[in-house]
């Protein structure tokens, strides 16, 4: 009792404290995680960008050398290698996977039996890792127990496939792997994006007479080109990523023919010891995919504002 | 008449055509396909294969052929007596640290992910949107930029070389992803039913129970398969911040197949290679619908 008239008798307090920090529980919870996101976005970039500008070696330490380990970067023939690795890479992989993810994209669109077992069958790889992967396919390249020798094996003495053991080709072997692993995922996209059309469309230019193949190339795929730009931009971040896949399927070689940019950051910083060259590399993998990711997101941001102001 | 039959005919004949035109459509449709499947499928057809039969068999034959033996114990020894960099206890303890990091720091990520994207999504403040902005760069950040920093707060923290050190690194890297998934499923879901709520004077924490999370379950699956799938998976931090028996199984596949010097033990090592992918196989074969949207509304957004 005395208790209770006691509170209704002190005027300070306007809002009891479970109220308070009822409405600022949103910031205390959300609060870590902004912290953490901000240090690991900010922080860790700012830490790296210098670090590649100090004359780190075994140890980070912290004689600011200025843009000497880039200097030093770009005049090394590795990577340029890497660098070059990386440019052709990219092209074949995302015109392959996607040229192979449309194709089956639109093999499953023709009312297929069993849609559902075909899609599962071409999307697989997506869920095992690069690692198991490149694994397999290293066995299946190597010349003496793999694809050669059982084509051999059935008479053709003399067919020679030995990709991943010519420093000429060894690229397109993690190329060819490359678009076996990720065409799945492309066609998810594709067939996503023409199950989405409106289906009027596609009856209205069935009733003028247009063949499947024009439909396709002149209602279809049209309708659909935004997703074409966000699956390129998902598979230009994998490329430059690309780390695990050639670490279990080349491990860069033969020699360093299939060096990639990530390979290049991990043997500078882990096997020679020269962090602030290996910094540098790393800062150079996240400008390559500021150059792609930056204006995309601008474009994606216009076109959001723009259907908005039609709609 | 003979019109008539005539007639009767070009019409046959039309339709004949029309028929063989879709017979033809659909078998090179079909054929494509099957195509297309195997060669999507041998690859794990042959390491099946390769695990069952016989190692002189394969020395003899390569690894594409018919098996002519079957044997289990290939699978025995990749599980616990294969010997990989001096130690001789196969894949089992990779296998456990790989769970013993997974699980947990899929089980954070997805929880923290679900919290934010609530409070992102029905809790907007000033400047939230643009907090929410930041966050998501966390996506596309390459991990070869975090490599010295992480090296660098791990050794500080004693968490070199151990599970937990990668779970940090997990969660902390996670958390983007998962705020994104959660923050984009939750603004579906109408404000005027938190607006009723509160009015009834339902707080933060009663309003995320009883409304938010009974809705919330094909989001969270979505999220918890992407993060364990992703995170099994993973090699790079798994190979950069532990060594030997605190390797997960993907930095512990690479060490064993490439510490094949003599005779490659292609029975062991497929063996080893399938029990290092049947976590995210099955997981994709039972929960496939909730993979693949994960996958098109990760990309999308």
């Amino acid at each position: 009792m005395s208790n209770h008239d006691l509170i209704l008798s002190t005027p300070a307090p306007a809002r009891p404290w479970r109220e308070r920090l009822g409405s600022a529980m949103p910031l205390l919870v959300l609060g870590p995680s902004l912290v953490a996101s901000f240090v690991y976005v900010f922080v860790f970039t700012g830490w790296t960008l210098y670090i590649s500008l100090s004359n780190s070696s075994l140890l980070p330490t912290y004689g600011f050398v200025g843009l000497d380990n880039y200097a030093s970067l770009w005049a090394n023939r590795r990577w340029n290698i890497a660098y070059n690795n990386l440019f052709l890479f990219s092209g074949f992989y995302i015109v392959g996977s996607m040229a192979v993810g449309l194709l089956l994209a639109i093999l499953i669109d023709q009312r297929v039996r069993g849609e559902a077992v075909w899609r599962t069958i071409f999307l697989y790889p997506l869920a095992v890792s690069f690692i198991v992967t490149g694994t397999v396919w290293s066995w299946l390249y190597n010349p003496t127990d793999g694809i050669q020798a059982m084509v051999r094996g059935l008479g053709w003495t003399n067919f020679s496939f030995a990709l991943a053991s010519d420093r000429h080709y060894a690229i397109y072997a993690v190329i060819i792997t490359g678009v076996w692993q990720s065409s799945g995922f492309a066609m998810a996209l594709f067939l996503a994006g023409l199950r989405s059309v409106d289906s009027d469309l596609v009856r209205a230019a069935q009733i003028d007479g247009a063949s499947t193949f024009r439909i396709y190339r002149k209602v279809l795929l049209p309708t659909i080109a935004p997703i074409f730009l966000a699956v390129a931009v998902i598979q230009i971040q994998f490329a430059i990523k690309t780390f695990d896949l050639v670490a279990a399927l080349t491990k860069g070689g033969p020699g360093i023919s299939t060096t990639f940019p990530a390979i290049y950051v991990y043997d500078l910083m882990f096997q020679r010891g020269q962090i602030g060259e290996g910094a540098a590399a790393a800062i150079m993998m996240l400008a390559a995919l500021a150059v792609v990711l930056v204006p995309y997101s601008f474009w994606v941001v216009w076109r959001r504002r723009k259907e908005a102001g039609h709609g | 008449m003979a019109d008539v039959s005539l007639d009767q005919s070009l019409d046959h004949h039309a339709a004949t055509v029309a028929a063989r035109r879709h017979f033809l459509t659909r078998f090179v449709i079909y054929g494509l396909l099957v195509v297309f499947a195997a060669i999507y499928l041998i690859p794990l057809l042959v390491v099946v294969l390769n695990s069952f039969r016989d190692q002189q068999e394969i020395a003899r034959n390569g690894l594409i052929s018919l098996p002519r033996s079957f044997r289990l114990e290939a699978w025995g020894q990749a599980w616990s007596s294969y010997c990989i960099g001096g130690t001789c206890e196969g894949m089992q303890r990779n296998f456990y640290n790989s769970l013993k990091m997974t699980i947990p720091a899929t089980i954070i990520s997805t929880a923290v992910g679900a919290m934010n994207g609530y409070i992102l999504s029905k809790w907007r403040f000033r400047g939230s949107e643009a907090l929410f902005t930041c966050m998501l760069l966390g996506v596309f950040i390459p991990g070869q930029i975090s490599l010295m920093p992480w090296a660098f707060i791990l050794g500080n923290l004693g968490l070199s070389n151990s599970t937990y050190g990668l779970i940090l690194i997990h969660v902390i890297q996670g958390i983007s992803f998962t705020t994104l998934f959660c923050r984009n499923y939750y603004v579906s879901i109408p404000d005027d039913l938190i607006k009723a709520a509160r009015i009834d004077g339902a707080g933060f924490w009663r309003i995320f129970r009883k409304i938010i999370l009974p809705l919330s379950s094909p989001i969270l699956i979505v999220t918890v398969i992407w993060q364990f799938t992703g995170i099994w998976n993973e090699y790079l931090f798994g190979v950069v911040f532990t060594s030997g028996q605190q390797q997960p199984i993907t930095a512990a596949l690479v060490a064993l197949t490439a510490s094949g010097t003599n005779v490659r033990a292609y029975d062991v090592m497929s063996a080893a290679v399938l029990i290092g992918a049947l976590p995210p196989l099955l997981i994709y074969l039972f929960g496939g619908k909730y993979f693949v949207r994960g996958l098109t509304q990760g990309a999308i957004k």
